[in-house]
């Protein structure tokens, strides 16, 4: 019904603390990463399109089943006074799932990320050594 | 069908920049980013439809089939004017200049 308005209100408010954050990184002089060099505006950005492009995405599956159309009140399910409650209860369990699972995942790829980077330098150095 | 479609999309795309990587310039990283965030999320909400209500997990018919190939013009839409507007090869930017 409007599953998908949780996760995009997500994405609006992870857009609007990047660019904080972008610009308190750009303050400090590009300082805004820790020993492993990625910055939090481009871990931010990664959950940023994980969520808009979910988003955006989501809502034109909406359109197609007609639940999102183009005049107000936009939503089908609030032009009925009995379907507001159901639309409520989905936003609530399908919704926060689907921003949970994203956010989830995105924990996920940037603790992998970190590892990665962190891990980086050793295996570089092993050929090296090897070589010799 | 469309859940399907997405994740396929997303996986062709995620092989083409993990090709190209470190190197993206045509913001591969971002069409891949949005056909995974869409598959994570249809995937939540067909689990969740299918615990609570049942039925087929996936719908497979030409309806559903029409949504997954629009699904994928929409996010290449995107990812088309996010790349002409920000135009790394400056294309644009000599098209205009002549």
């Amino acid at each position: 019904m409007a599953c998908f308005l949780v996760p995009g209100g997500e994405a609006i408010v992870t857009t609007v603390v990047q660019k904080v954050v972008k610009s308190r990184e750009k303050k400090a002089g590009g300082e805004g990463g820790n020993k492993t060099g990625l910055k939090w505006s481009q871990r931010l950005s990664w959950l940023n399109k994980l969520l808009w492009g979910g988003t955006i995405l989501l809502a034109l599956e909406h359109v197609w089943h007609g639940e999102v159309v183009p005049w107000p009140p936009f939503l089908t399910a609030m032009e009925n006074p009995a379907d507001v409650a159901p639309m409520l209860h989905e936003m609530a369990t399908i919704g926060v799932a689907m921003a949970v699972c994203v956010t989830v995942v995105w924990t996920i790829i940037v603790v992998v990320a970190e590892l990665k980077v962190k891990a980086a330098p050793e295996v570089e150095a092993k050929p090296a050594s090897g070589g010799e | 069908m469309w859940l399907l479609m997405t994740a396929l999309a997303a996986v062709i795309t995620t092989a083409i920049w993990y090709v190209r990587a470190p190197e993206d310039k045509y913001k591969l990283g971002l069409l891949s980013l949005m056909f995974w965030g869409a598959t994570l999320m249809w995937f939540v909400d067909h689990v969740m439809a299918y615990l609570t209500e049942g039925g087929e997990f996936l719908e497979i018919s030409p309806d559903a089939t029409l949504l997954g190939v629009s699904v994928i013009i929409l996010a290449l839409l995107v990812w088309e004017i996010v790349l002409l507007v920000s135009d790394p090869k400056g294309v644009l930017k000599r098209v205009l200049k002549r």
